[in-house]
């Protein structure tokens, strides 16, 4: 029956849908013009460059060195990723299952880092790192990104264990399972698919973020979007195509990651980030 | 610390077996400097069917869960036989629970879930077999063992929680409101259930509810709390013919409680005037001649005659059907409402005359609320 | 009285409970590393820097925020800030709710339609911004299709001016505000608009009435997180901007005076100027949102 409805909209649906597919296809054509003029061997003033050529990658590869780059951002995400989640979700537990004096106020501290903006406290942060030796090198990468990515494991790991019914650790211990067991029996199985979560959020932003890499990263620890900024902002030197050649191959690490996200949270997930505490 | 410490110490790998006595001494625990419970003494006997009976807020669950060790007490002990109990942590105190909302592992199937308690003291792997499909067999589960939680009806997960609870053979198993998430049939199937494994596997129950029918219907003794105070201790029967004080009264389905002046006393009756009618009634805990007090008088016991006959006049409000008799809402000349039963229908507007027995009209003093 | 009688160990065991009974024991011990974390890697930089920032080489201890406010050149990029953060966020959030409204219910490539958003949020603002130019450079396809269309006579500029920048802020900034949006409606019980429908409310006053007021705390929020975003917004300023003129943000500021000037102290005062203002937009705005209501969405008992 709901099939056989005939197809009317109203003006407003007309509308909705025209913005909807306005916006896809202007994204469309500012990925589409990127991929295309990597594969142009020259796109000059006309609708599709002048032949094909899969050389700029080739090219990229070697002159920007991307291997050792790739590496570094390996090395900074997982090593992020990592930390962050083992000091973030201790806390996202007490904060998720206790009320105490002062609660309110550590949630505000852990939300501040994700509310400024990060050269508010890049710039000051660089500043400290550079003074104690850790800036210019992997170290001062990775304490850089834990900044925001700490407590953005908390905010998303707060409300998924506030899920998880709390007489669900009683009854365990009515069962007889002391703290360890509560722990490696119950909540740990119980808590993997919102650490996997977190993670995987934490590693798309971490590879996203450019800013606090860009300030606290030397010659030798670059990730792929610092190397990419860097690439764009000398343009002139390079060839137009190889610098888009490169920005495909950010773009389809960062797609194989989303497509990996989504496997596991919603897209919603992806940018919720800050849970509406409500009053 | 030193004195919890010492004790923890001096009672290694303690699995406290089936006593005859736990005694609660004084158990009081307050949240931030509100009691939540105060000075609650108990003795429970090996066997006892114990429902702690109160509204919501009184301070049951709290006593339930001082008792199982998932909060610790401010102050008071508990006692099982000569050994001291509240300085235990939960998994050392051997007894098992039924949380309200079940609290089912969700990770695992149910043969895990009912297995845990054994797998957590070590049960080598053939027993474990044994009992949990034991415990199956018992709640009538034995197809299902291999789902998880999710995939089961509430009644289906009340049961599960039940056999994790029971295949312990727990000195003590303790039950928190385990009924109140069921539908009304089920919720009655649950209860003969649930007493039926009481007696045929001898288990010592405390039983936490809101519902004084499930307490009156299970319990071999009830603990009647209000605000986190012990109101009254007894028997079923007890409780039901003499509650302590109009509070026990309004819990125990009085449900006519009517503000009043007491008038004389007369041997071992009260009188009381309704409605410029002199009712005699049984005074409860001493309440003075003259004074304000509150009649309690169940909706069974007031007995309805034709107009005009001795007693307080009034007029039919309300009429439901209830099966097997009527209940009827009436109001007195004066604007009482009261709430009565009936076996033959009356009409609404009927006028009628309502007395009662003055052994089943209770006047208590009044408080202030 | 009796507590400290029962405590043969003198007064600890009770000074104990009592931290006990207002929710202290050592289970709060793991907290202790996330909240060191922020510390020494939030707060005690963001001091230092607060410290640098009144500690310049010249001009006394406000010597750095005085040459902000004397300078036009400094002065202006909180206007141009705001001027591009503001209405970017404002239209991302504006035109969210209508395609939210319209989405909220099930249909078939639902998942499809986020999923797709969700790219330009995961592709940044570099990218974004290299594609920008690719696509609306004059030479462009853009510029291309309104030229072959008779659309205008010559190309238009969007790129390396405040257009450009706007354009990457939208790019970014509307799936954020969009995805947001839609959870938050999501989270609105449907049998609300019903039980209005069946009170004889129309088409717009279930909206208007009904739903739009339950929103609202929801879209002050979004508005917050999508103007934090646009308010941080560097690289596509720089790339795709004018970041010399008209797109120069204060982050552009900041940058410039640590990183050109060598000058620490004003970086600083640019740094926390930039978190001071930004700060004050979102008090205000969680101010109003405070005059909400800002309970349960959900229809009845949960």
């Amino acid at each position: 029956m709901a099939a056989r409805r005939p197809v009317v909209a109203t003006p407003m649906a007309w509308l909705v849908w025209g913005v909807v597919l306005a916006f896809f296809i202007f994204l469309a054509g500012v990925i589409g013009s990127v991929v295309v003029s990597s594969f142009g061997t020259q796109w000059f003033d006309t609708w599709l460059p002048v032949g094909w050529t899969p050389k700029w990658y080739a090219q990229s590869w070697d002159e920007f060195t991307l291997l050792p780059v790739l590496i570094v951002t390996l090395e900074v995400s997982v090593l992020v990723v990592g930390i962050s989640v083992l000091i973030g979700v201790p806390a996202a537990y007490v904060l998720a299952r206790r009320s105490f004096p002062g609660r309110r106020l550590l949630y505000l501290l852990f939300l501040l880092p994700i509310l400024m903006p990060p050269i508010t406290y890049g710039i000051p942060l660089a500043t400290v790192l550079y003074k104690y030796g850790f800036a210019g090198n992997l170290s001062g990468v990775v304490l850089a990104n834990l900044v925001p990515s700490v407590p953005f494991v908390i905010l998303t790991m707060t409300p998924f264990i506030e899920q998880i019914d709390p007489a669900v650790e009683r009854a365990a211990r009515m069962c007889g399972a002391g703290t360890r067991q509560v722990f490696t029996r119950i909540l740990a199985p119980l808590l993997v698919p919102g650490i996997l979560a977190a993670s995987i959020l934490v590693l798309v932003r971490t590879v996203g973020m450019f800013e606090l890499t860009f300030l606290t990263a030397g010659p030798d620890s670059q990730t792929l979007v610092v190397a990419l900024y860097y690439s764009m902002s000398a343009a002139g030197i390079r060839a137009q195509q190889s610098i888009d050649a490169m920005a495909v191959i950010y773009t389809s690490m960062m797609l194989v990651l989303l497509v990996l996200a989504l496997r596991f949270v919603n897209p919603t997930q992806l940018v919720a980030r800050v849970r509406d505490e409500g009053d | 610390m030193t004195a919890a410490a010492t004790s923890r110490a001096s009672t290694p790998a303690t699995r406290p077996g089936h006593f005859e006595t736990l005694r609660l001494d004084g158990v009081s625990r307050s949240f931030g400097g509100q009691a939540a419970l105060a000075d609650l003494d108990l003795t429970i006997r090996r066997g006892e069917f114990i429902a702690l009976l109160g509204p919501s807020g009184c301070g049951k669950s709290t006593a339930l869960n001082c008792l199982a060790g998932l909060l610790p007490l401010t102050r008071g002990s508990i006692w099982q036989d000569e050994t001291r109990l509240d300085v235990l942590p939960p998994e050392r105190r051997g007894f098992g629970m039924v949380f309200q909302n079940y609290a089912l592992f969700p990770h695992l199937p149910v043969r895990k879930n009912i297995a845990f308690g054994l797998q957590m003291r070590r049960v080598p792997r053939a027993e474990i077999r044994r009992r949990v499909d034991e415990a199956l067999r018992l709640v009538h589960l034995e197809e299902h063992a291999g789902k998880l939680p999710g995939q089961l009806s509430g009644g289906q997960q009340q049961r599960v929680a039940i056999a994790r609870a029971v295949v312990l053979e727990p000195s003590l198993v303790l039950m928190d409101e385990p009924l109140s998430n069921l539908d009304a049939k089920l919720r009655l199937e649950m209860r003969t259930e649930i007493r039926r494994l009481h007696q045929s596997l001898g288990l010592t129950t405390v039983y936490v509810t809101h519902d004084q029918e499930e307490a009156l219907s299970l319990a071999d003794r009830l603990v009647v709390l209000r605000a986190g105070r012990v109101q009254q201790i007894g028997t079923p029967e007890e409780l039901h013919t003499e509650p302590a004080n109009w509070h026990v009264a309004d819990f125990m389905g009085y449900r006519n409680l009517l503000p009043v002046r007491a008038g004389a006393r007369q041997g071992a009756g009260i009188t009381v005037e309704i409605e410029g009618q002199e009712l005699t009634g049984t005074p409860v805990g001493d309440p003075a001649p003259g004074s304000e007090v509150i009649a309690g008088i169940r909706p069974e016991d007031l007995r309805i005659g034709p107009a005009g006959s001795t007693g307080v006049p009034a007029t039919v409000e309300v009429v439901e059907y209830q099966g097997r008799e009527v209940a009827v809402e009436a109001r007195t000349d004066g604007g009482i409402p009261l709430n009565l039963r009936a076996v033959d229908r009356p009409a609404v507007g009927d006028r009628i005359t309502v007395t009662v027995e003055p052994r089943r009209l209770l006047v208590f003093p009044a408080d202030a609320r | 009285m009796t507590a400290i009688n029962a405590a043969t160990g003198g007064a600890r065991p009770a000074l104990r409970h009592r931290l006990a009974e207002r929710g202290i024991d050592r289970q709060l011990l793991l907290l202790i590393p996330a909240a060191l974390f922020v510390l020494i890697l939030f707060i005690y930089p963001f001091l230092y820097g607060v410290g640098l920032s009144f500690q310049p080489t010249e001009g006394g201890a406000l010597g750095a925020y005085r040459e902000f406010f004397t300078d036009a050149y400094l002065r202006d990029t909180i206007l141009t800030t705001l001027q591009l953060s503001l209405p970017a966020a404002l239209l991302n959030v504006l035109a969210s709710v209508p395609i939210a409204y319209r989405m909220r219910g099930r249909f078939r490539g639902k998942r499809l339609l986020t999923t797709l958003l969700v790219v330009p949020i995961t592709l940044g603002t570099v990218l974004t911004a290299q594609g920008l130019l690719n696509f609306l450079g004059p030479t462009g396809w853009f510029n291309r299709t309104l030229l072959s269309s008779g659309l205008a006579d010559a190309p238009v500029r969007l790129t390396n001016n405040y257009w450009g920048v706007f354009f990457s802020l939208v790019i970014t900034g509307f799936p954020f505000a969009f995805l947001l949006v839609l959870s938050y409606l999501s989270g609105i019980d449907p049998t609300l608009e019903r039980a209005a429908a069946t009170l004889g409310a129309g088409r717009w006053q279930r909206f208007r009435r009904i739903t739009l007021p339950l929103l609202a705390p929801g879209l002050a929020t979004t508005f917050c997180l999508t103007f934090v975003l646009a308010f941080s917004v560097f690289p596509s300023a720089v790339l795709v901007g004018d970041p010399s003129g008209t797109t120069r943000v204060m982050s552009i500021a900041a940058y410039d005076a640590a990183y050109v000037r060598y000058d620490y102290p004003l970086a600083s005062a640019v740094a926390v100027l930039m978190g001071v203002v930004e700060l004050l937009v979102i008090a205000a705005v969680l101010g109003w949102r405070a005059l909400l209501y800002t309970g349960s969405t959900a229809g009845g008992k949960g």
